[in-house]
């Protein structure tokens, strides 16, 4: 409820342009009745998956694993991590941010870089899983190729953070489209 | 387990060079979790490694091999493999994708700087910490001697050699480390290193708090900072709350807030740009109508003149013509005085000039507008009320237009699109199950196209086939240009027609004054239609045409219908202030300028009444007609160029008309307005999201770009023009008796000299900077010279990012080197280890 944000100091809210209000409301109707009074309650992420913004979005569990901060790492969000995640979806947050947490949403594995598996995971994602959408194994093999030889500056075989954070600066589209309003 | 066994061998031989505990904390959770998770999943990898016993040891050799490495990207292999792919053929002719490493090699590669700073939070605390040590530096202004050799290789510098110092530690020594850098920058520096880092709410508190705890305690210990530099502080931060909140305060007003949330999370960034370009638009009319509704038309409305002649009936057609009830009133320039306005209500004559203004009001015309004893000056209000609107017009515009190429423009030249479209083509502002969907088939398409493409090899057109092409495209310039220029020449007769026909009905005396407006809304109507039809035609051509790229294709329809509306507009312009303003007789007016005032009125107005046709034919009806009668699926595609142009084009009448009507923008408010709700409704209604890609920044930086050049600059040009050369009514408007607008300026400065002898250096600036070009050219030279400089810095740039280029992958290259070397060691070390094995295998 109300306590949790009023725990966060003043001028550490104030850096978070995100309507906080809205957000603590939003975050408030998914809170279990019985958590109620739980000083700072935690959302599992199968409740933070019926908002209507994250509801069909392709990466939305990765983007609860990402932004939780759970110990049993079961994605779950308390107020502060639902801040996090808007606040790097948000209007104000730069482009270093937004394609650090792209990033970290994109490695499937955790391991700190996107090797093959990551990007076809990546990749499939992106064309949905249905029969007629999906690539080809060829083409899956052939894209991947593609994009390492593009985005793979040291040749190591995977991308990792600065590589794509590489990538990405190319892109003036990026910071507008890595977005979720609430 | 086996597999377990060969990782404790394994595990003795291995030094890493880094901090285990805190750099591998997730990797070997992740590795444990996968093993974990494949034993639940039919422990694909015990089924490689426990046969060892069964196998030759070649075989078990190569089994090994082949299994430890992949252990990080297990999950692709294996589904590589139960799709019946061998992965012998996926394997890249790259040696080092290739190569399968030991378990050690993969253990020192994922422990390699570059990786873990994706995954783990010290990594990211050692680069900041970094970061802020440079920032430090930077702002020091004498850098250490002991520092420079190290800073030449920031490679290793920055994380290597700072890793190992903190080993002992580990996270909690980087932190402090990092704390102790961020308590040593300025405050603002430390706001921004805060927000730029991609840490948590609550480590940034943490950090923060730290940061200013050991602050406090410094300066209390050393009394660095005085006790005014902290009050500084204070005083920062109380602003910079107010700052945030008022900030808030700005977003919860920001215009159609849900509304675009809807748009966008059905049609993406695309359909979202045309209306945040309207919203635009809309600020930019507001902020047109607040600078002339506060210095022309409340001082006017205030003190409204005596006008002559009885009161006009209000019939309704006037809506429509804006003449009748409209033509004396506030709305046109006509109803303005040349008189100076004073406290008692009494207009006086240019006489009453205050004189005793310092000069510092010369720019800032805003305080001509004074207290109830001083007086305002009518025709200079009006003047330089115009005059500052386009001025700060120009100056926002320039600004956005700067704002929006930083955005787009990248000094690096783009290599290949295929990551660019995998990293950034999701757009997460799409909500809408439907919508989705469609997002997932358009990249998937997309990404089939491109390989298609990549892949196929691309057939070799013939040269008859290319010289077919050619005449094709040659073909529709032809048809374009010719259409617009037979439309140019049939508007300029027509409106030659009008005005003759004018000439007649004014002479004769039957017709009602309302009918002979109803005649003038004649040109109007078929501009608009013109407007409406031709871009039809154009599209047809360029159907035919078939261009291979979207986005060829989408700029060749701009540049056409731009080229169509730019040259209407032309001819508009020259019916307007050369048939009509000099010639002003020839109609019988009183006053040409609130004539063209309501010229511009009637088209503004028809521009409207056909874009709500256009919506209401064009979508609503074509989609009923697709629907029932073709049995199609589909809806009909938002054409978001095409509309961007509209508005552009209503938005230079808007600039062009405000100096005849300074209520213009009234009308073009209510008009973007209405469009938006109106616009918003039958996309809902009507469209479907496009399958062609939009490509929304570059497309915005052009549209900015041509609101600023041919849109702006032209209507700037002419209202210039107009100020400069042609001469005012001599009946009507704040300009009578003079012989241009302009000179209504220079009277002014005249009489400030002439009455306070100080001023003579006005006098001088008047003569040497306005009227003098000289002034100007020299301006437009430096302005040429700075452009030139930023270009060639642009250049060097390119050049130093291509060495760097080079550079990185030299870098890798002496990776690879030493990343085989090491996987040459361990395999020295691996026949030993794999003889124990099997020794204590077949003991058991």
């Amino acid at each position: 409820m109300g306590t949790t944000a009023s725990q966060l100091p003043k001028d550490l809210l104030s850096e978070y342009q995100v309507k906080r209000s809205l957000a603590h409301k939003r975050f408030t109707e998914l809170v279990a009745k019985e958590d109620r009074n739980n000083p700072s309650p935690r959302v599992p992420m199968s409740k933070i998956l019926t908002l209507p913004e994250l509801k069909s979005n392709p990466f939305r569990k990765r983007i609860c694993h990402v932004f939780s901060t759970s110990e049993n790492k079961d994605g779950s969000l308390t107020f502060e991590d639902f801040l996090d995640l808007l606040s790097a979806f948000s209007d104000s947050a730069t482009l270093e941010i937004k394609s650090h947490y792209a990033f970290r949403i994109f490695d499937f594995d955790d391991d700190g870089t996107l090797d093959r598996g990551d990007l076809e995971k990546l990749v499939n994602c992106l064309t949905g899983e249905t029969d007629d959408t999906r690539l080809t194994p060829e083409e899956m093999r052939q894209l991947i190729n593609n994009i390492l030889e593009e985005s793979d500056i040291d040749k190591d075989g995977t991308v990792n953070l600065s590589e794509f954070q590489h990538v990405i600066s190319r892109s003036p589209d990026f910071v507008s489209s890595f977005k979720i309003v609430l | 387990m086996a597999h377990s066994v060969s990782f404790d061998i394994l595990e003795p031989t291995l030094e890493s060079p880094v901090d285990e505990g805190v750099v591998h904390d997730s990797f070997s959770r992740l590795i444990e979790e996968q093993s974990h998770s494949l034993d639940e999943d039919g422990d694909c990898l015990e089924m490689q490694v426990l046969p060892e016993e069964d196998k030759s040891e070649e075989d078990l050799l190569e089994e090994d091999r082949d299994n430890v490495p992949y252990l990080a990207s297990l999950t692709w292999d294996q589904s590589e493999q139960e799709r019946g792919l061998g992965t012998e053929n996926s394997r890249q002719t790259d040696p080092l994708i290739g190569e399968q490493w030991s378990y050690a090699t993969l253990r020192v590669l994922s422990s390699m700087p570059s990786r873990t700073i994706g995954r783990s939070r010290g990594a990211i605390l050692s680069q900041y910490y970094n970061r802020t040590l440079r920032l430090r530096r930077r702002r020091q202004s004498r850098p250490s001697l002991h520092d420079c050799p190290r800073s030449s290789r920031p490679s290793i510098r920055c994380y290597g050699v700072e890793m190992d110092t903190t080993d002992v530690g580990g996270e909690e020594h980087k932190k402090d480390k990092l704390v102790n850098n961020l308590q040593n920058l300025s405050i603002s520096d430390r706001v921004r290193m805060l927000k730029g880092m991609p840490l948590s709410v609550v480590e940034k508190s943490e950090l923060r708090k730290l940061a200013s705890n050991y602050n406090g305690g410094h300066s209390l210990n050393r009394g660095q900072i005085p006790c005014c530099s902290r009050l500084k502080y204070y005083i920062i931060i109380a602003l910079r709350h107010m700052w945030y909140s008022w900030l808030s305060f700005l977003h919860s007003l920001q215009l159609w807030q849900v509304a675009l949330k809807r748009v966008s999370g059905r049609f993406g960034t695309g359909v979202l740009s045309y209306f945040v370009f309207l919203r635009t638009l809309l600020l930019f009319n507001i902020f047109l109508l607040f600078i002339t509704g506060l210095f022309l038309v409340i001082p006017q409305a205030v003190h409204p003149p005596t006008h002559p002649g009885p009161p006009v009936a209000f019939t309704g057609l006037e809506l429509l013509t804006g003449g009748g009830y409209f033509a004396h009133s506030v709305m046109y320039y006509g109803y303005y005085t040349n008189c100076t306005l004073n406290g008692s209500c009494q207009p006086t004559q240019n006489s009453s000039m205050d004189a005793n203004r310092t000069g510092s009001t010369l720019v800032d015309h805003d305080d001509a507008k004074r207290g109830s004893h001083l007086s305002y000056n009518m025709p200079l209000a009006y003047f330089f009320t115009i005059g500052m609107a386009f001025f700060f017009t120009c100056i926002i515009l320039v600004y956005s237009m700067s704002k929006s190429f930083r955005h787009s423009f990248r000094v690096d030249k783009p290599q290949g699109s295929l990551a660019l479209k995998v990293f950034c083509s999701w757009d997460f502002k799409v909500i809408k199950k439907s919508s989705v969907k469609l997002q997932s088939e358009n990249i998937s398409t997309q990404f089939k196209e491109l390989l298609s493409e990549l892949s196929g090899p691309h057939e070799k057109k013939t040269v008859l086939q290319r010289l077919a092409r050619l005449s094709v495209h040659l073909l529709a310039w032809v048809m374009c240009a010719g259409s617009t220029a037979a439309i140019l020449l049939a508007v300029h007769y027509f409106s030659d027609y009008v005005h003759k026909d004018l000439q007649k009905r004014v002479g004769s005396a039957t017709q009602s004054p309302l009918e002979k407006e109803a005649s003038l809304l004649a040109l109007p109507v078929v501009v608009s239609s013109i407007n409406l039809l031709l871009p039809g035609f154009f599209n047809a051509v360029a159907w035919m045409e078939e261009y291979d790229s979207p986005s060829v294709h989408t700029y060749v329809a701009i540049f056409r219908n731009l080229m169509l509306k730019v040259s209407v507009l032309a001819v508009l312009c020259y019916h307007w202030l050369w048939r009509i303003a000099s010639h002003p007789q020839e109609l019988n007016l009183e006053c040409w300028e609130s004539f063209v005032g309501q010229e511009l009125y009637r088209f503004l107005l028809m521009d409207f009444i056909f874009t709500i046709l256009d919506t209401f034919f064009g979508e609503f009806l074509w989609k009923l007609f697709s629907q029932k009668a073709l049995k199609r699926k589909r809806k009909p595609v938002f054409d978001i160029a095409r509309n961007v142009l509209e508005l552009i084009y209503g938005q230079t009448l808007a600039w062009l008309g405000v100096l005849f009507a300074p209520l213009l923008p009234v009308v073009q408010v209510l008009k973007l307005l209405l469009l938006f709700h109106m616009k918003k409704t039958s996309l809902m209604l009507n469209c479907q999201a496009s399958r062609k890609p939009w490509r929304a920044s570059q497309m915005t930086t052009l549209f900015i770009s041509l609101l600023c050049f041919p849109s702006f600059v032209g209507a700037a040009v002419s209202v210039t023009y107009t100020m400069w050369t042609i001469k005012p009514s001599e009946r009507c408007g704040p300009f009578q008796n003079l012989t241009t607008m302009f000179q209504s300026g220079k009277l002014w400065v005249q009489e400030l000299v002439s009455n306070n002898p100080n001023m003579s250096w006005l006098k001088w600036m008047h003569t040497y900077l306005v009227e003098n070009p000289l002034f100007l050219f020299v301006a437009a030279g430096i302005f040429l010279v700075v452009i030139y400089f930023h270009t060639q810095v642009v250049d060097g740039q390119r050049k130093i990012i291509n060495l760097l280029q080079e550079q990185i992958e030299n870098e890798g290259e002496d990776k690879k080197f030493l990343i085989i070397k090491l996987q040459a060691i361990h395999e020295q070390q691996r026949p030993q280890s794999v003889q124990r094995q099997n020794l204590a295998g077949s003991e058991s």
